[in-house]
């Protein structure tokens, strides 16, 4: 056993640039390019359908814009506080990314719920998804975005409780830049949904 | 030997770089939402001027994020991962545009007129 190859050993530990630049960390990027591909379409049916209303109200009667904007924040600060997160995980810092992550969790879990309280405030105003085409294909969207968050918010909290016992490992730093590079893509997909469908739905014609 | 200089060049790899890239995206991300909120809350010029300026915001957006919280720029050499995501632009732009292209020309195919008179019809229009 040489010096060389017991720096090797303890530097091979937690090398988070060569977990970035693996294959599976490609292979996820690649499934998130697919990913944006799914909302494309559902983009490309909203922007047909958004004016086909069957005589109901429009966009711009039925959202309130501070309230999406508020939604809009929540989910910006949560995809920082991940990105906070993911630099203690590059330490090893246990303690840090049990913070961080759950800040995350909280303010995706306060988006969720804005989200949703949106949905059935709407639903019961007379406004639900068998409305119009329009709202057919809000609902599709908007509700296809808050499936993914819901799933990268199950997904955190079975990595929480994996760190929480073993540690920032190998394994779990993998894990961990998957799921930030996942919730940030969710922040991306919510800019255009926040520009295309709240901020364009509102400008009257 | 030549790869670990090579890994100790790449300066904007360490924390203290990521922690300020992560700032500088968030502070950036934050003005360009409000921004955009405040142009349509207020009306700032005409439509065609409001949705070129939001649309032109919201994929500043787009880039700001990528780089400065998914590092697309920290990748090394061979850069797939921006292949990748030029392929994807490319497919989004033909899906989205291809669509609301042909499904706001459905007009000229829902006349009702003989072909000739469609022929006439569409060359007085120019094309398309």
């Amino acid at each position: 056993m040489s010096e060389a190859e017991s720096v090797a050993a303890q530097t091979k530990k937690l090398d988070p640039n060569s977990i970035e630049e693996s294959r599976t960390v490609f292979g996820f990027w690649v499934y998130l390019m697919t990913d944006c591909v799914l909302f494309a379409s559902l983009f490309a049916t909203f922007a047909v359908l958004r004016n086909n209303t069957n005589g109901g109200l429009p966009g711009s009667e039925i959202f309130s814009l501070p309230y999406v904007l508020t939604e809009t924040i929540i989910l910006l600060t949560s995809s920082f506080t991940c990105g906070i997160g993911m630099l203690a995980a590059r330490r090893g810092d246990r303690a840090k990314v049990m913070f961080w992550f759950a800040v995350t969790f909280l303010l995706g879990l306060a988006f969720l719920i804005m989200e949703l309280t949106e949905f059935t405030h709407l639903a019961h105003s007379g406004n639900s998804w068998t409305r119009s085409g329009f709202l057919s294909s809000y609902f599709t969207l908007v509700g296809t975005h808050g499936l993914h968050i819901t799933v990268g918010l199950t997904w955190m909290l079975v990595i929480f409780s994996k760190v929480s016992r073993k540690g920032v490992t190998e394994s779990n730093l993998r894990k961990l830049t998957l799921l930030s590079l996942f919730w940030h893509f969710l922040d991306i997909i919510w800019i255009f949904i926040f520009t295309v469908v709240y901020l364009l739905g509102v400008i009257p014609r | 030997m030549s790869v670990e200089v090579a890994k100790v060049q790449k300066a904007p790899k360490n924390d203290k770089g990521r922690f300020t890239s992560y700032v500088i995206g968030y502070i950036l991300s934050l003005y360009l939402t409000i921004t955009a909120y405040l142009i349509v809350k207020n009306h700032l010029g005409s439509n065609f001027v409001i949705i070129a300026l939001i649309a032109g915001l919201a994929l500043v957006q787009f880039l700001v994020q990528l780089f400065y919280f998914m590092h697309l720029g920290l990748e090394s050499k061979p850069r797939f991962k921006l292949l990748v995501l030029g392929f994807m632009m490319l497919v989004v732009g033909i899906l989205v545009g291809g669509s609301l292209w042909i499904m706001y020309s459905l007009n000229y195919n829902s006349i009702p007129k003989t072909p000739q008179q469609i022929n006439q019809y569409m060359n007085d229009q120019g094309g398309f």
